[in-house]
């Protein structure tokens, strides 16, 4: 059977899967569509909360980023993941204690006000909306790319199936999808990099396979005998030198702006109410602490991979591609995927050979001109570039053509698909409860309609689960060219409006009302405007030298959490302590159960 | 003890392991993974030199034994000031 086959009968079945479980798991009342009535089994818990957290970006992007900015990309590494100690020892076990469904609930009754309540939940649905946006365009893009449907035919696939059982299911649905979404989303990353860690160095352990010596195989895969024997990482950081893209194992961006950027993605992955919100559905405060444990279990399993295969990706990239004759040399993955337009060649020197060097290959993305150029390549009408780059690549490439680097089966390639779906599908699903949440249980019952009955209040959350998905496939088919800027903005809101207000509503009994909103308008104001200045009204100045302390705008978030955290502390303590109930509150939080 | 001695004692001990824990989290990434991760580079582990391990791999697997490591405390803690859950 041919990829296109294999890559329907795996998206078939893990979508009647996953609409099986949303039959099998309909909420009933509020509770079970918000927290799945708290009754979630830790490890399940932990293998939804890293399907919910990995996105088409982790599982399709994250490699490649990793392996064009070498040492740098670990600022990903490190700051998607240290989030979960934050989560398992500041946050979980205490918000699980107060027991309610949403953040912005907990931060209005902590807080004991609805203003600031409305302004959580406003930043919740932005930054859900940014988000979701990326994931419904991910699911069309996997769609075109292995099934050869238009993109938005794509993303109407996926709106269609999230609806269904986003809004019959809620929290429990999504739950159980998510956890099937992990296994196939795991092991659908792992094959092709077991086999390509396998062939390079015959070491089965990627993880550790990218530190090994390179195998007789691989020397001959990469085309030169004497690398057998070698460590993988040394011929990669010898021949990254030689082409003069630096060694891969040396850090190139400035240290204080790649620290910044790490703070910024733990803190902010901690204050991601799409994260927060899967604590709220266990059934014990040390089952909160220990499904922080096996969420993060479950996403350094594909963390640590990840790393492995920017490694093998870039050295059989670097040897296998560059500086060879196209019409006879180039390996067959290479013109399978330019046929896609995630790679092409522009041979600028005329010497039919690809140079593959620093610097882009010509400007913005290629734009094919009919029929073929001398070596047989795709003809460009893009503007080339001064550099000797003669090559585009998208970064996609590193995990796509990852089963055909390896020879791997039409099956694997099929898995692939089918892996970065349940990615994005898993995400945007529970991004899309998260908004639903905040506005039938956060908006409509807790600030306009108090009076509102339970079943009426379930039927406005499924129905603005239901715009919720119309919205995020609208984003999909229509994607404004501003979503790649704003995800930024995600994390740095997080980072500096919910993480500081929930840490001090937990650990600082002293701290009230004014001292809540004005830290979350303050870090707000400051991350938001650094943004929008740099990303928004003056692109042009968008450079290190214009930055404030070398800091850039995906690292400003940081600096917002730090403002939040000193304006929340002073203005506390001018003005009037919390009421005794509200400090008592704060107190009960800090234990699982009192007993007298 | 009286009782309110007892749940401030309890509180204190957890913001202690909180302390030493979040240090052993900031040391591993910030510190080991980058601030001083060019020293640490001298050193080599197989193929991997030690800072770059540790911002690729290290760090994250500590992550998890710290987490590992806090919930056994405080499934302990919990029951020593019988605050535990049943």
């Amino acid at each position: 059977m041919g990829i296109l086959g294999w890559t329907w009968v795996f998206v078939g079945l893990t979508f009647s899967l996953y609409i099986g479980i949303a039959i099998w798991g309909r909420a009933a009342t509020t509770g079970d569509f918000y927290v799945a009535e708290k009754t979630i089994h830790p490890i399940a818990n932990g293998m939804a909360t890293g399907a919910d957290w990995m996105s088409a970006a982790s599982f399709i992007s994250m490699a490649g980023l990793i392996s064009f900015m070498g040492r740098d990309g670990s600022m990903y590494l490190m700051g998607w993941t240290g989030g979960y100690v934050l989560l398992a020892l500041l946050l979980a076990p205490y918000l699980r204690k107060y027991g309610k469904f949403t953040v912005p609930e907990f931060i209005g009754d902590r807080y004991y006000s609805t203003g600031a309540r409305v302004i959580a939940l406003f930043c919740a649905i932005f930054v859900s909306f940014t988000y979701v946006a990326g994931q419904m365009r991910g699911v069309g893009v996997v769609f075109s790319r292995f099934l050869e449907v238009p993109v938005n035919t794509g993303v109407i696939i996926g709106m269609a199936l999230v609806f269904f059982y986003a809004t019959m299911g809620g929290m429990k649905g999504i739950t159980y999808t998510q956890v099937a979404q992990y296994c196939v989303l795991i092991v659908a990353y792992l094959i092709p990099a077991i086999f390509i860690g396998l062939m390079l160095t015959g070491n089965p352990v990627p993880q550790i396979a990218y530190g090994g010596t390179i195998s007789p195989e691989g020397a001959e895969l990469l085309g030169k005998a004497s690398y057998q024997g070698q460590y993988l990482l040394d011929v990669l950081d010898g021949i990254q030198k030689d082409f003069g893209f630096g060694e891969y194992t040396a850090g190139k961006r400035a240290v204080v702006d790649v620290f910044f950027i790490t703070i910024a993605l733990m803190v902010g992955t901690a204050g991601l109410p799409h994260v927060i919100i899967r604590f709220f559905t266990v059934r014990k405060i040390r089952d909160a602490r220990s499904s922080a444990g096996w969420a993060l279990f479950f996403i350094a399993l594909l963390y640590t991979t990840a790393p492995a295969v920017a490694a093998f990706a870039r050295t059989n990239f670097l040897l296998t591609v560059n500086d060879k004759l196209y019409a006879t040399e180039a390996p067959q993955w290479f013109k399978n995927w330019e046929a896609t337009g995630l790679i092409a060649w522009m041979d600028k020197n005329q010497d039919g050979v690809m140079q593959y060097r620093p610097g882009l290959a010509f400007t913005g993305k290629p734009r094919f001109a009919e029929g073929a150029g001398d070596s047989g390549e795709r003809m460009l009408v893009n503007r080339p570039t001064a550099s000797d780059n003669e090559i585009y690549v998208d970064r996609d490439i590193m995990v796509l053509a990852n089963p055909e680097i390896a020879n791997l089966p039409n099956w694997v390639v099929a898995l692939v698909a089918a892996g970065g779906l349940a990615a994005a599908l898993s995400t945007a699903a529970g991004l899309l409860l998260v908004i639903s949440a905040s506005v039938s249980h956060d908006l409509l019952k807790g600030v306009l309609m108090p009076q509102m009955a339970e079943r009426t209040e379930l039927l406005w959350a499924r129905a603005s689960a239901a715009v919720a998905v119309v919205i995020a496939g609208l984003f999909g088919i229509f994607p404004p060219g501003f979503v790649a800027q704003v995800v930024a903005f995600a994390f740095g809101l997080a980072a500096s409006s919910f993480f500081p207000v929930i840490i001090m509503g937990v650990f600082n009994r002293r701290t009230n009302k004014e001292g809540a909103m004005a830290g979350m308008l303050s870090g707000i104001i400051l991350t938001a405007g650094y943004i929008i200045y740099f990303k928004f009204i003056n692109p042009a100045a968008n450079l290190p030298e214009n930055w404030w302390f070398a800091i850039s705008p995906e690292g400003i978030g940081t600096l917002g959490m730090m403002l939040n955290f000193a304006v929340m502390w002073v203005v506390s303590r001018l003005t009037k302590e919390p009421p005794k109930e509200i400090q008592d509150l704060v107190v009960s939080l800090r234990y699982p159960v009192m007993r007298d | 003890m009286d009782k309110q001695q007892k749940l401030d004692a309890y509180w204190r001990e957890n913001l202690i392991y909180i302390a030493v824990l979040l240090s052993v989290w900031f040391v591993v990434s910030c510190v080991f993974g980058l601030l001083a991760a060019d020293v640490l580079d001298h050193v080599k582990i197989g193929g991997f030199k030690l800072g770059f391990w540790f911002a690729n791999q290290g760090s994250e697997i500590i992550f998890v034994l710290l987490i590992v490591i806090y919930v056994q405390l405080m499934n302990r803690l919990d029951r020593r000031y019988n605050v535990h859950e049943d």
